[in-house]
């Protein structure tokens, strides 16, 4: 199973789409390292510098239809190779939530108040999410604060997560 | 209670239910193209299970870049002939027979009601319009797919777009689509099915319902669809005359993908479209549409003619009609690219081609190309785009350009102006 603890970044802003997570430039890579300098490079959001917020992130916690646009696995997989294999948002576009699922990774899904709390209690300090994956609760934990937060993911996605993802899955079951 | 057409086609498929609302269903159609294809072929190797489910069923075309611009590009295509060549892909479109996936492969009749297709493609949702399941998936969907003909998605809840009234001079399906995703917003369909109804669909060409269908993506739709009925045995005829003695024949099978008229949708919303007037989108998401009258002036620097959204020979027509005896503003440039050759060849018959030459048109091979900004026709940092496209993210089409989506009528009368603006004058004086 992937690692799903570690620093987090907060991405304030909702429609965040597969070409801003990785343009479609680089989608004649025909390796996923080769995405790895890439991530979020088009992002469009005051005072975001990838090279500089991007280090040692492990988890994204982001607003709403995180995700959406182009199908390109590229974007879960440019996330990966950053050793990000984690997004918590208030909801994803369909094609990229699976995509993560496919790839042994997350895309956890809050409600707005959660996502909210997250934001006015830890966005802009220094934060880090534990994730107990047995009992479905994140726990975030900065600037002297800490906060747990139960989640939901189906008996399906939990499968991928622990088979390392749908290829396996599938072959092991179809 | 009654089954919408999702609803059936998934009973018609399931092969597992893993869990809760996940059905596990087989495919009838996987097709594939050359940006998504090669990482899957690459992985599927590196496993040691380089096979396909079903050397039929698997369709693949190399659309997106072609011919390969650069040496990635090449690899990428290279990768997917030796592949089809291996394994022995029957229906494979390289260099001389390519075009774009989502109006290639309707063209050529591989699409039925009742399918159930996957590609590793957003706008796969485009083969809906003739009744079938189509889902845009990632490339370990596809290669599942591509491996064991099967693919996960959840119990398919459906919004209903009941389309009523008549569409007035110079508004088209584009202009149904773009009114329809604002209203449904970016999100609007996540995880749904959007069935279009009503007397509109009814009315509408196969080539026109492609255009709405290619579009539910942009309101996060799994899959656009639309019920089948004789215009899309008429489309198939030239296919499927060897299956059924006749029409009606054909007809009475298809019309099983029809929804119950007490089918329940998780939302219907109504759409009277005879007040509707021409639109186009401004900023970078596709839901931000406005009536072209309040877009009016805005400076363009180029437009784009093609994709699998209106680079259909419909379009070609529609655009020509406006271009006709017409010259572009010099301070636009005009691309066209004809989705398939097939539309090419038509084009040319019909001496479209000419029309949009005289009109200071570069014509393009058939390929997605600028449409995500990869090749033919990408922007510089500022540019401005009047395009028939689908997609208007933030660097699209070039970084720092900004693109602006109508229907082919429209652009091409803007790209007439100079700026944005109303088809209608065109359309008016142009053609008795
Ligand atoms: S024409 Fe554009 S939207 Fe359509 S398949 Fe090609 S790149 Fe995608």
């Amino acid at each position: 199973m992937k690692n799903f603890n570690g620093k987090v970044l907060f991405l304030d802003r909702s429609d965040i789409n597969t070409d801003e997570i990785i343009p479609a430039k680089y989608l004649t890579e025909i390796t996923k390292e080769a995405l790895k300098p890439y991530l979020l490079e088009d992002l469009k959001m005051e005072g975001f510098a990838p090279d500089r917020d991007l280090k040692g992130v492990s988890v994204i916690v982001s607003r709403e239809n995180f995700g959406c646009g182009s199908s390109r696995e590229h974007a879960p997989w440019a996330l990966e190779v950053n050793e990000i294999n984690l997004v918590i948002a208030e909801n994803f576009a369909r094609i990229f939530r699976q995509n993560m699922f496919n790839c042994g990774m997350m895309a956890v899904p809050l409600s707005k108040e959660r996502i909210d709390e997250a934001f006015s209690l830890f966005a802009g300090k220094e934060t880090t999410v534990t994730t107990d994956f047995a009992n479905s609760v994140f726990k975030f934990e900065g600037d002297g604060k800490s906060l747990e937060i139960p989640f939901e993911i189906s008996d399906f996605d939990r499968s991928l997560v622990e088979a390392g993802g749908w290829v396996d899955y599938a072959d092991r079951n179809y | 209670m009654g089954k919408t057409i999702a609803q059936k086609i998934f009973d018609a498929h399931r092969v597992d239910k893993p869990s809760g609302d996940i059905n596990v269903i087989k495919l009838d159609a996987v097709f594939c193209h050359e940006i998504t294809t090669p990482i899957a072929i690459n992985d599927l190797k590196a496993r040691g299970k380089n096979r396909v489910f079903d050397k039929v069923k698997i369709k693949a075309v190399i659309d997106h870049v072609t011919p390969s611009k650069d040496s990635k590009t090449a690899e990428q295509a290279r990768i997917m002939r030796e592949w089809a060549r291996e394994l022995d892909i029957k229906d494979f479109f390289d260099i001389g027979e390519n075009g774009v996936c989502h109006a290639l492969f309707p063209e050529k009749g591989y699409v039925r009601p009742g399918y159930t297709i996957i590609m590793g493609d957003s706008h796969t949702c485009t083969h809906g319009a003739f009744g079938a399941f189509a889902a845009g998936v990632g490339t370990t969907d596809l290669e599942v797919g591509i491996l064991k003909g099967v693919c996960a998605f959840k119990s398919p809840e459906t919004i209903k777009i009941e389309l009523t009234g008549k569409p007035a001079r110079g508004v088209f399906a584009k202009d149904i689509i773009l009114h329809v995703v604002s209203i449904l917003g970016v999100n609007g369909a996540t995880d749904h099915v959007i069935e279009f109804t009503g007397p509109v669909i009814s009315s509408l060409s196969m080539e026109e319902r492609m255009t709405l269908c290619n579009m539910a993506i942009e309101a996060g739709g799994t899959s656009g669809i639309c019920p089948p009925d004789s215009t899309t045995v008429d489309y198939l005829w030239p296919f499927i005359s060897g299956e059924f003695p006749d029409k009606e024949a054909a007809l009475a099978e298809y019309v099983k993908w029809t929804s119950d008229s007490d089918a329940a949708y998780s939302k219907v919303i109504k759409v009277d479209i005879s007040d509707l007037e021409p639109v186009s989108t401004y900023g970078y998401k596709p839901d931000l549409v406005k009536k072209v009258s309040e877009l009016e002036k805005t400076p363009l620097d180029q437009i784009y003619i093609g994709s699998c959204t209106n680079g259909r020979i419909e379009d070609l027509r529609a655009a020509a009609q406006v271009l006709k005896g017409r010259k572009l503003s010099p301070t636009v440039r005009g691309i066209l690219a004809p989705a398939t050759p097939g539309v090419y060849k038509a084009a040319l018959n019909e001496g479209l081609i000419e029309i949009f030459m005289e009109a200071g048109f570069c014509v393009t091979n058939p390929t997605c190309g600028a449409c995500l900004g990869m090749s033919n026709g990408v922007l510089a940092e500022g540019e401005v785009c009047a395009s028939t496209t689908n997609r208007n993210f933030n660097g699209r089409m070039g970084k720092g350009g900004m693109v602006h989506l109508m229907s082919p009528a429209t652009a091409a009368a803007s790209g007439i102006a100079g700026f944005i603006t109303d088809p209608r004058p065109y359309l008016a004086e142009g053609e008795a």
